[in-house]
């Protein structure tokens, strides 16, 4: 009913979108959200592909992507946690001691 | 004995010299001097009743026969064995070399002894007895060998051997170096032949595409017609290594050098057997020489001009060693211009008569030099040369076996009837005659001059009154040194018989091998001359040298010849010639390539491809700043430009 | 135009705003509320094209769990206005250029290559059936279904272990 070059075009934005906030924000959690937000593209696109060829399998691999996702968010976060507790901040630009 | 088993006792005249040079290398040291001793010479010893069974079996087969062992090389069409061949040429050399080899091996025992005694080091004892089985094994490769591979196998083999025994006493010499200098000249002069050779071994394997004996001299007269330049090429290279290696001019100046190995050495090697292999060489390819004239003319005049070059200088040499080496490379030259002319078996004839008087003139010079050194006793080395002739005198009242032995050498190598030399040399000048009257006056003259010098060297030596104190208190060497000597001496005198004129025994034997060839003829003319020259040299030497002087001594040619002498003296100063023209810019380049192309250029693109690397990695390593937002705007640029290129596809 | 395109065209002009004001917004919690309101026009989309259990799952999941657990961290670490100095120069202009390059690019690639008249169909009843996914999620995935298992597994585990406070004398 819709053409999909149109939810195709809205996944792109997406993740320009979320490209340019990975890129342009200091703060680590929101460079998460970021992320999330990208994921989020890609799932779209993906369902957009199974709807248009009928099979089930996007709609698997998009619950996939969530699991994933979600075990990322959880371990990403624990990390955030464990940094603050010696720096004191969630400035990405302060964690720059791995430089060669 | 069944000839077939006969012959296949072939391969142990190799092997039993290197299980001497076997058990010498692992035990010898325990057990002793008498025991390293006997072991080498047991096995050269060995070898040499293993050459008289293949003789006699070879007897009944005179073809010869071909025992293959172990295929070497198989590449595309080269087959390359190791097999040996037992025909009469190679016999012959096998029985020269293991007969004088174990004569020489026995004199060594005692020889060597004393120079155990001096520096007190056993291992050193065992060292040349090491050395020597492995120059006899190698030089019984080249003999035994059936193509020209595995010839050039020994051919290297008794180079390496020549260089580890000339070089013996690494530390003496001149400047504490000199010996192993000599070493090192000997053999880069023989990389020099054997290039010559090697040359010559790679064309014939493009024209004929094998290496066996049999098979290239069976398609040499096809070659020769369709090709002949080629053919001239093989010959001259050739004898380019056969300068090298039996010393003809130009390289034969590493041999006198030579003399500073041990006396025995200087008897088996450089006098006995490894400088005959280039008139093996000769001999064994004399299929190809006679194919191309040209290449036999130049033969000839290189041995007739080398006999001649080389007698002048031996006549105003004082080391008792060095006249010996000079007459050496003389005689050499005379075995050479045979083969050049085509009377192969006149030169075959006179490499075993000289192997038998040359190697007898040596070890009676070894036996006074021990004498002399005896005499000294108690006094240093340094004051006075134990081989300089100038210092002896009147020994053979002192040491009287020696004087007899040297005394049938001599005779011999002047060339005296009924001695070997006279036979043997005869033959030489009568096909010089025949061929080449130019080359026969040539080597008449050196002729002359051989028996001139070794009237000079008897009477310099043994008779007269002694001229230094050394000289007065000498003494007779033990019975291991001289039983060899009187064995010599015995052949000296007795090995006309090989190749009397009527009989031509020898001539027979080898005509298996090497087809009928230029008979030689027994001319009384020639017999006649050759006699009366060697007569009148000796006499000349004898009437010139017995005047007794006062004083210093002073050749008495000196006054007579004046310059010429002082040349004679100087060896016509070909090594500093050599060293001007040849190893002089030599160094030059060397030296030129060392610095300024090696140093500058070629480790500086090393160094250089170093900085390099250095300079682009702390160039990359700016892109690790350690901050997580620029390496992702390194991967978005990654993924544009990706993206990019599948766009514009 | 349909009903169906309208509705379409409301829910990405929401999701695009809320995706600008996440990445705009100075605030940090007011940027993880932005991406809430994301996922919920996402799920409504999945709605419109008939995955059904998946829009469910994307508002339980992402919405329900995946934010909440950001929401705690926010306010557990305490929102700092970090430095407003670019500490990297030429990161604002270059993310910007790329960003755009990569989005003229995707679509333009999609209006180029794929034609516009490919419309998506209405959500048949087999596929919105959570049964379909089921019996595929269990035969033919079931592979990767049970190494995400372990991935969850282990993620619990690492959230554990790097947050444990270390004590003394055991260096961990």
């Amino acid at each position: 009913m819709i053409p999909i070059v149109y939810p195709l075009s809205l996944a792109v934005v997406m993740f320009c979108v979320g490209i340019v906030g990975f890129l342009l924000r200091k703060n680590a959690i929101v460079i998460f959200m970021c992320l999330e937000l990208m994921f989020n593209a890609a799932n779209l696109a993906f369902i957009t592909f199974a709807n248009h060829f009928q099979l089930i399998d996007g709609q698997v691999i998009v619950i996939f992507i969530m699991t994933v996702a979600a075990a990322e968010v959880a371990v990403g976060l624990a990390l955030m946690v464990a940094i603050f507790r010696t720096k004191h901040t969630v400035d990405i630009d302060q964690l720059n001691s791995l430089k060669g | 004995m069944e000839s077939g088993l006969s012959f296949n006792l072939v391969p142990w005249v190799v092997f039993l010299p290197l299980i001497g040079l076997g058990i010498n290398l692992l035990v010898g040291r325990k057990f002793g001097e008498r025991f390293a001793g006997i072991t080498a010479s047991l096995a050269v010893g060995l070898a040499f009743v293993v050459s008289v069974f293949l003789a006699v079996a070879l007897a009944g087969h005179p073809e010869g026969v071909t025992v293959p062992l172990v295929d070497w090389i198989t590449i595309g069409s080269l087959t390359v064995r190791w097999a040996f061949r037992v025909d009469t040429l190679s016999v012959v050399m096998m029985l020269v070399v293991s007969g004088v080899g174990t004569l020489i091996h026995v004199y060594s025992i005692g020889y060597m002894h004393n120079d155990v005694r001096h520096n007190g080091d056993e291992g050193r004892f065992t060292r040349f007895f090491i050395f020597m089985n492995l120059f006899i094994a190698a030089m019984m490769i080249l003999v035994s060998a059936d193509n020209f591979l595995m010839m050039f196998v020994g051919w290297e083999g008794v180079g390496l051997c020549s260089y580890l025994l000339i070089g013996f006493w690494f530390e003496k010499g001149k400047d504490g170096i000199g010996n192993a200098n000599a070493a090192k000249k000997a053999f880069i002069t023989n990389r020099i032949g054997d290039f010559g050779l090697l040359i010559a071994m790679f064309l014939i394997f493009v024209n004929f595409g094998t290496f066996q004996f049999d098979e290239v001299f069976s398609q040499a007269a096809a070659v020769a017609a369709a090709k002949p330049g080629v053919m001239l090429l093989i010959t001259l290279f050739m004898l380019l290594g056969v300068t090298g290696k039996s010393a003809q001019l130009p390289l034969y100046v590493w041999l006198p050098d030579a003399m500073a190995g041990p006396t025995p050495v200087s008897a088996l090697i450089h006098a006995a057997t490894m400088v005959t292999a280039g008139v093996y060489l000769v001999a064994r390819s004399s299929a190809f020489y006679a194919l191309v004239p040209v290449a036999q003319t130049v033969v000839m005049w290189v041995g007739a001009a080398t006999a001649l070059f080389a007698a002048t200088i031996a006549v105003g040499q004082y080391d008792i060693k060095k006249v010996l080496a000079y007459s050496t490379i003389s005689q050499l030259g005379f075995m050479v211009a045979a083969v050049g002319m085509g009377t192969t078996v006149a030169g075959m004839f006179h490499l075993v008569t000289h192997a038998f008087f040359k190697g007898l003139l040596f070890l009676s010079a070894g036996s006074v030099i021990q004498g002399v050194e005896r005499g000294m006793g108690h006094h240093s080395h340094g004051d006075v040369d134990p081989q300089d002739m100038r210092q002896m005198g009147g020994l053979r009242k002192r040491m009287p076996v020696t004087f007899w032995a040297y005394l049938a050498g001599a005779l011999a190598l002047s060339g005296i009837a009924p001695l070997a030399g006279f036979f043997s040399k005869d033959e030489i000048l009568a096909s010089a005659w025949h061929v080449h009257p130019a080359a026969f006056i040539v080597l008449a003259v050196a002729a002359f001059l051989t028996a001139f010098y070794m009237g000079r060297q008897l009477m310099m030596v043994f008779f007269g009154e002694p001229r230094s104190e050394a000289a007065q208190k000498a003494s007779e060497s033990s019975r291991v040194v001289t039983t060899p000597l009187i064995v010599l001496a015995v052949l000296s005198v007795l090995g006309g018989a090989l190749n009397l004129p009527g009989l031509h025994t020898l001539e027979h034997w080898l005509a298996h091998t090497l087809g009928e060839g230029n008979p030689a003829q027994f001319l009384w003319s020639v017999a006649g001359t050759s006699l009366a020259l060697a007569l009148l040299g000796i006499s000349l030497g004898w009437l010139i040298y017995s005047k007794k002087s006062d004083g210093p001594y002073v050749d008495p040619l000196k006054k007579a010849l004046g310059p010429l002498f002082t040349g004679m003296e100087n060896k016509w100063w070909v090594d500093e010639i050599y060293a001007v023209i040849v190893l002089n810019p030599y160094k030059a380049f060397a030296q030129f390539m060392a610095e300024p192309v090696d140093l500058g250029l070629i480790d500086r693109i090393g160094g250089g491809l170093a900085a390099g690397t250095r300079v682009l990695a702390e160039g990359l390593r700016k892109t690790e700043n350690g901050y997580i937002r620029s390496y992702g705007l390194w991967m978005l640029l990654g993924l544009v430009a990706i993206m990019t290129w599948l766009f514009l596809r | 135009m349909t009903v169906n395109l309208l509705v379409f065209l409301f829910l990405g002009v929401v999701a695009i705003a809320a995706a600008a004001g996440l990445i705009l917004s100075r605030n940090t919690i007011y940027s993880a509320l932005f991406l809430i309101i994301n996922f919920l026009a996402v799920a409504a989309i999945y709605l419109v094209m008939g995955a059904s259990f998946i829009a469910l799952a994307q508002i339980t999941i992402y919405a329900g769990a995946i934010m909440v657990l950001f929401l705690f961290v926010i306010m557990m670490l305490g929102t700092e206005k970090p430095k407003e100095v670019e500490q990297i120069k030429w990161q604002r202009p270059l993310a910007i250029v790329l960003a755009a390059a990569v989005l003229i690019e995707g679509v333009y690639a999609l209006i180029t290559r794929v034609a516009l008249k490919v419309t998506t169909t209405a959500g048949t009843a087999a596929l919105s059936d959570p049964k379909t996914l089921g019996l595929s999620l269990y035969n033919k995935y079931s592979l990767p279904f049970e190494i995400t298992s372990v991935i969850l597994l282990v993620a619990a585990i690492g959230a554990v272990v790097l947050t444990q406070k270390t004590r003394k004398g055991s260096g961990q």
